[in-house]
């Protein structure tokens, strides 16, 4: 059986700040679905069902908030999935309202991922200690960290690479309005800012911030009437454990297989060749490279060398995370699925001031976890023919 | 739509789950169980999506630990959602609905003893102005169960006729928390709890994890003679604030009634009411007829593990059409305050 062929018609954001005292949770995530709506040319009424996602509860200080943002959200007398699959959750949240309409089951749906991290404390929240679980009270950063410095011993990379990204998606940023982070950066700057979790510095990390994504998702009957919309290629999910003695962190099993089954899906035999963009889940400089090569876009240990060699700039190859990516805003629940509704508006040519000239095949990514989660969707600007 | 049916079904359930800081433990028992009821091995499973809650954990990610109980090297295709496992069985039926995967295996677990549940639940409401109060599970309840009384809709006496049929069918179920029948009477000769309800009219605090297996087509057929086709599946969420909606009735779990085409021909029904009154609600708001058997397993008075009690709705279900008991039967799901999103899911033998 095959699926319905599904679209983006909508794709709309908050702007991401560390702090949105200007609006509730509900008024957040109306910002989103309200330009999403507006730019599939389409009212709250005629939307069938809602699929809402966002990282852990603790980070907000309320439990399954879908509840109380029901009728904010225009979810009642509707259905109301909520998903949370750590990090990875706004790309997962995205998979789960195309299978809505994959399935056959609904013809308009609405996806809204949020994170109001200024409501609570983040760190506070992922630091529970919890028995008999080794306890990360280092934050992310210091998760992360160590698998940094093995890439970086496996691959003998120079050590200025993840300062280039993270000049790069930053400088990226200064094109995208509603961006974070917005100030121009160079590599030098970043090398001279400080270090937090050797041998990650401050300006190679990302920011903590509030903010929004929604999607409007439809099937073919109903993309027709859109303009430029963009085409559900593939779709994937896959997770493995936190510990495991076998485990490579640096180039974990899961995103390869996963990577694997969705340029099968997509009909990609060369992503490198067939990608005209990527939007790559980058919370540290240094996940670039790594994931370049988790993602089969190089060979293990040779990810680097696209970066270094600037092929991942605007103009380069492979572009990546022209947006500024997750190293320029990072609202966690919503992270993910602003990779896929990035990927989106790259291959519709709504990019803006960030577009990619003729891109017509797009990767959206994202992960979550100790890199354990990984979700991520090709879209087209054509109509997928497998 | 494809052809999918509910193929297996395993669940524990007890008022505290004793020495165990999260419920990977619980769940490898309960995996077992499914592998031997389908002769399947983790590898014939396509999808897996669980449902939990991380506030009743009282930590972040509480699900990512539930995966090493399934053992995930090599990685597996899997999603959670963070509301009851009856959620996770939708996504994962979606997932078979595409056709992506012919198999699935759903769980979901809760630890309710880990803290204080009632007061727990508060915080599913508004944040900026019903938290702050701590109007807490049982006593919203108990506002639901005044609030029909006063209209007439039922009195205690039939909240305690649901009590007694409960916890007298409950005495054949193994996994009960609370069993024994005893008379409408004596039932409403003990004292208040949060008046209008006594304690027996609020589903006990438990513990436990379920788990459950779909299938496709053949996949179905070489488990088991009499698979519990799916015939209808859908839910409808209501808005959450109390005083935008008329809580003696529920306008959700109608239109989910609704959405499977309804709920005519039903022989039996587990129905997730997690307090006495609530069956009465749903019972006419899912359109069940007089002589529908509700809740032969007990139902939630008898044992309501939270982010399982809806999925178990449908394992108990599932297992009446495969004995031969029923040919079509329901299984009802309900989250969220006062019955603020319900799941309904209707199968059938074929």
């Amino acid at each position: 059986m095959a699926k319905v062929p599904a679209a983006v018609v909508g794709v709309g954001q908050t702007h991401h700040r560390a702090k949105r005292e200007d609006v509730s949770m509900a008024g957040l995530c109306r910002e989103a679905m309200d330009r999403a709506l507006e730019d599939a040319g389409m009212t709250l009424d005629e939307i069938d069902a809602i699929v809402v996602g966002k990282a852990p509860d603790l980070f907000e200080g309320v439990m399954m908030p879908e509840l109380y943002l029901a009728e904010a959200l225009g979810a009642a007398g509707k259905p109301l999935l909520r998903v949370h699959t750590a990090g990875s959750v706004g790309g997962s949240t995205a998979i789960v309202a195309s299978s809505l309409v994959q399935a056959g089951v609904h013809k308009k749906v609405l996806t809204v991922a949020f994170e109001k991290q200024s409501e609570s404390n983040a760190m506070w929240a992922l630091s529970v200690p919890v028995p008999f679980v080794m306890p990360v009270h280092a934050g992310a950063g210091g998760y992360f960290a160590p698998h940094v410095r093995s890439y970086i011993r496996r691959s003998g990379a120079p050590t200025e690479v993840g300062a280039m990204v993270a000049a790069k998606d930053r400088t990226n940023a200064l094109n995208n309005p509603y961006a974070h982070l917005r100030e121009e950066k160079t590599v030098e700057q970043v090398l001279g800012s400080t270090m937090l979790w050797d041998p990650i510095r401050y300006d190679e990390t990302c920011p903590s911030s509030d903010g929004a994504c929604a999607l409007v998702i439809v099937d073919e009957d109903v993309a027709r009437s859109s303009s430029n919309p963009a085409w559900i290629h593939g779709t994937v999910m896959r997770s493995e454990p936190t510990t495991a003695a076998e485990r490579d962190q640096v180039n974990p099993q899961a995103g390869r297989e996963a990577a694997a089954t969705l340029w099968r899906q997509a009909g990609i035999t060369n992503p490198l060749e067939e990608i005209d963009a990527a939007e790559i889940y980058v919370p540290f400089s240094w996940f670039e490279p790594m994931w370049l090569e988790n993602l089969g876009f190089t060979e293990e240990g040779a990810g680097w060398k696209l970066t270094e060699a600037g092929e991942t700039g605007m103009d380069g190859k492979l572009p990546i995370n022209c947006s500024g990516g997750v190293l320029s805003s990072n609202p966690i629940g919503a992270s993910g699925m602003l990779r896929f509704g990035e990927a989106a508006l790259q291959v519709r040519g709504a990019a803006g001031d960030h577009q990619v000239d003729g891109a017509r095949k797009a990767l959206g990514h994202a992960y979550g976890g100790g890199s354990q989660f990984f979700a991520m969707w090709v879209v087209g600007a054509d109509k997928p023919t497998n | 739509m494809r052809d999918v049916a509910v193929v297996g079904f395993a669940q524990r359930q007890m008022t505290d789950y004793d020495g165990s800081p999260q419920c990977a433990e619980l769940l490898v028992p309960l995996l077992a169980e499914c592998y031997e009821q389908t002769g399947w091995t983790k590898k014939d499973i396509g999808f897996w999506c669980s449902g939990s809650s991380d506030y009743l954990a009282g930590r972040a990610f509480s699900f990512v630990s539930a995966i090493d109980a399934i053992g995930v090297l090599p990685p597996v295709n899997e999603s959670h959602v963070e509301m009851d496992a009856a959620w996770a069985l939708y996504e994962a039926w979606l997932k078979i609905q595409t056709g992506e995967v012919d198999t699935a295996l759903v769980y979901g677990f809760g630890k309710s003893s880990a803290g204080v549940l009632r007061r727990t639940l508060a915080l599913q409401l508004d944040p900026y102005t019903m938290t702050p109060l701590w109007p807490d599970t049982v006593s919203i309840a108990a506002l639901q169960a005044r609030l029909g009384i006063d209209a007439g809709l039922w009195d205690e006496r039939a909240m305690a006729e649901v009590v007694d049929r409960s916890l007298t069918d409950a005495e054949k179920n193994e996994y009960a928390v609370r069993a024994g029948g005893s008379s409408v009477e004596d039932l409403l000769a003990r004292p208040m709890f949060a008046d209008p309800l006594r304690k027996h009219d609020c589903a006990p605090v438990t513990d436990g994890a379920a788990a459950i297996v779909l299938a496709a087509g053949d996949r179905a057929r070489e488990v088991r003679d009499r698979p519990a086709w799916i015939t209808g599946l859908g839910h409808v969420s209501d808005g959450l604030h109390l005083g935008t909606r008329d809580l003696t009735q529920s306008e959700s779990a109608e239109r989910a009634a609704a959405s499977v085409g309804g709920l005519d021909g039903v022989e039996i029904a587990e129905v997730h009411a997690p307090f006495s009154h609530q069956e009465v609600i749903l019972r006419g708001a899912l359109g069940l007829a007089d002589d529908v058997r509700i809740n032969p397993s007990g139902g939630p008075l008898a044992g309501n593990p939270m982010f399982t009690g809806g999925a178990i709705r449908i394992g108990e279900a599932a297992r009446r059409v495969w004995d031969g008991t029923a040919d079509k039967v329901a299984g009802h799901a309900t989250s969220g305050p006062a019955l603020q999103q319900n799941l309904v899911c209707v199968m059938e033998a074929k």
